[in-house]
């Protein structure tokens, strides 16, 4: 065990399995000799060599179409975007290719591809380098989302998802990639896509949340109890496949909810996660459900991050709001 | 009759302030970074003062400039205030973009400048757009179109290229090739480190320069120019220079090396412009610091103006997105 920022937790799983599997390399822009825009990929070219630690230049399109490339006959490519902001570039071969390979060939060939995205605010940088458009990808069937809140989850489902058949889009809140370190075991881990997981246990509302906005989420929970609710408070990990089990079998249990996201309000994650409430547990609803989102407007520059972001304070004031509705 | 560049003593003075500014300016921008009035990202235009000052003499007003996210350069010679640039990188409502671009997304309808792009090639089919629109409702005017050596790489590059010859647009292709995409050397991304030949391909005239040497940047666009202007279509300029800073404020730049950096630092395009102007007697005694002077109290008025400026209400957020929001005439500069 030791404790690891999650840069240094992801860079770690990348060093093992690629040691454990071959057919593992990584690829994308200063990937190697300068190890990474972020240094996630730092010490990997010194250990593998330029043939699985491959600096490509500029040219998004063309790093995830020679991955889906590669990935089609035996290999395993992990391609770096250095900003999630810069994969629109590639969103054509995401959509048109990686998400459609295992449909069109009836399954015989499949893409067993991640595509590495630091997302979401937090370096004070605007617009492409804050963004969080997770929904593009979760949208698109045939492609897996994740995103993990913390450096031992980050690290074990990297793993799940490098030796997960299918493509996996892989959002890092890069706001969390050094603000702080976890016990990490030495020993290689998995955590299964497509899980949420119950970080802290309630019975009066249920908070769900993602990324780096689980922290504040859970700030928020805090704040509830000495305000006398306890909060249940989800962490999705897995955007797309939802666990709708874990989130249904809580809020049929707390009849009330919240969920968080610093992505845009309209058609984000979290109307298609209200939405599957009201399908599956309408009739123990208490109250109206609530989203706490970012507005539907681009990331604004440094002066006006914090204010574009949600906080404590709105999470708090949403579900206390939702706590205290009456029908 | 060649537009020629004029090669007096008053004009070389003009050409050296010119690059003295965006020099200064940030190197100012560099104490506010550090002293975290300004945040974020802050890409340094350090070494390419020439090739933004260079192209941009040799342009008329009604000409478009497309620019890429290192962009300090460009705005500060086509003439946008250093008042309202400096606002804008303090993100300022009083800045040229209300405080929302900053510094990699600066614009200026008025000065038809259009950005201040932060992906890389993004600009190019942009330029394209505007120089085809340009064309289709008769204004005589070209568009000119900068980005770096990294672009080369992306499918923009090729798709506009080839665009602006098949149809003759009006486009000026302008290359800052500082051999680094962030950390890729030029010869790692490339399978021809000769750029500008990659436009040859497409059949249009296309011209390496010293991009160092501010005069020859201005006699090598002045004939690219007349070129387009004449009805010939696209011309490409590749001006070979050097970004003697980081890719942002911070990197490792294990990519090369401090001899490197210095090597080229010492044929930096402020010093090899007044180097020669010493030689030929051009460059007076007291000349660069009346310069140095008068640039330093423009800075300093930009920084007050910035400073004395307003954040905007988060609020006002919500304005701009769409439609219903469109500024009112003159809201933004």
């Amino acid at each position: 065990m030791a404790e690891k920022t999650m840069i240094e937790a992801l860079n770690l799983t990348l060093h093992q399995e690629m040691e454990a599997d071959d057919a593992v390399l990584v690829l994308g822009e200063d990937v190697g000799v300068d190890g990474g825009i972020f240094r996630l990929t730092e010490g990997l070219i010194e250990t593998f060599g330029e043939s699985r630690v491959i600096d490509t230049p500029l040219a998004e399109s063309g790093i995830v179409g020679m991955s889906i490339g590669l990935a089609v006959y035996g290999l395993k490519p992990v391609a770096e975007m250095q900003f999630s902001g810069f994969s629109y570039l590639a969103f054509h071969q995401l959509e048109s290719h990686a998400a459609r390979m295992r449909w069109r060939s009836q399954g015989r060939h499949t893409v067993p591809m991640v595509v590495r995205m630091p997302y979401g605010a937090g370096v004070r940088a605007l617009e492409h380098h804050s963004e969080s458009r997770e929904v593009y990808f979760a949208h698109t069937p045939g492609l897996k989302m994740v995103i993990p809140s913390g450096p031992r989850n980050a690290r074990a489902l990297l793993l799940a998802a490098i030796r997960d058949p299918d493509p996996v889009i892989f959002f890092e809140p890069k706001a969390l990639y050094r603000s702080h370190r976890e016990e990490v075991p030495d020993e290689a881990e998995t955590l299964p896509l497509g899980e949420a997981r119950i970080v802290r246990e309630g019975g009066d509302i249920t908070l769900i949340a993602y990324g780096a906005m689980l922290k504040r989420t859970l700030e928020a929970a805090e704040r509830l109890a000495e305000d006398g609710a306890e909060a249940e408070v989800i962490d999705l990990l897995t955007l797309s496949p939802l666990d709708d089990a874990t989130i249904t079998s809580s809020v049929f249990k707390t009849g009330r909810a919240v969920v968080v996201h610093e992505a845009p309000r309209s058609f984000g994650p979290g109307g298609e996660i209200v939405a599957r409430l009201v399908e599956n547990v309408f009739y123990h609803l208490e109250a109206p459900i609530r989203r706490v989102t970012g507005f539907d407007i681009h990331v604004p520059y440094f002066a006006r991050e914090q204010a574009y972001l949600p906080d404590v304070e709105r999470i708090f004031e949403a579900a206390r709001e939702t706590l205290d509705a009456r029908a | 009759m060649t537009d020629r560049v004029h090669l007096d003593r008053p004009r070389l003075l003009h050409l050296l302030e010119a690059m003295e500014r965006i020099r200064l300016f940030e190197a100012k921008c560099v104490e506010l970074y550090q002293t975290q009035k300004i945040l974020g990202f802050l890409h340094l235009y350090d070494g390419e003062e020439a090739v933004s000052v260079g192209v941009i003499e040799a342009l008329r007003p009604e000409d478009a400039v497309v620019a890429t996210y290192r962009e300090h350069g460009q705005a500060l010679a086509r003439g946008i205030g250093m008042d309202v640039l400096m606002a804008e990188m303090l993100g300022k409502v009083e800045g040229c973009c209300r405080g929302r671009g900053g510094s990699m997304h600066i614009f200026d309808a008025k000065k038809r400048f259009y950005g201040g792009n932060a992906i890389v090639g993004g600009g190019l089919p942009l330029a394209i757009g505007v120089a085809l629109g340009d064309k289709m409702q008769g204004r005589e005017a070209v568009t000119v179109c900068f980005f770096g050596d990294g672009a080369a790489g992306e499918g923009e590059f090729h798709e506009s290229l080839n665009l602006a010859a098949l149809w003759q647009l009006p486009v000026l292709f302008v290359c800052e090739n500082n051999l680094y995409s962030m950390g890729m050397a030029l010869g790692r991304a490339e399978v021809d480190t000769d750029i500008a030949r990659h436009a040859g391909g497409y059949t249009m005239p296309a011209e390496a320069v010293d991009g160092m040497d501010v005069v020859a940047v201005e006699a090598a666009a002045r004939r690219a120019l007349e070129h387009v202007r004449g009805g010939g279509g696209p011309a490409f300029l590749e001006c070979r220079t050097y970004r003697f800073r980081a890719h942002s404020m911070f990197d490792a730049q294990s990519y090369r090396t401090k001899e490197e950096v210095a090597a080229w630092r010492d044929k930096g395009p402020i010093l090899r412009l007044t180097r020669w102007m010493t030689e030929t007697g051009l460059l007076h005694a007291g000349d660069q610091a009346a310069i140095e002077e008068r640039v330093k109290a423009e800075i300093e008025a930009a920084v007050a103006f910035a400073e004395a400026g307003t954040l905007e209400d988060p609020a006002d957020l919500l304005k701009f997105v769409s439609m219903e929001n469109v500024p009112q005439e003159g809201a933004v500069r």
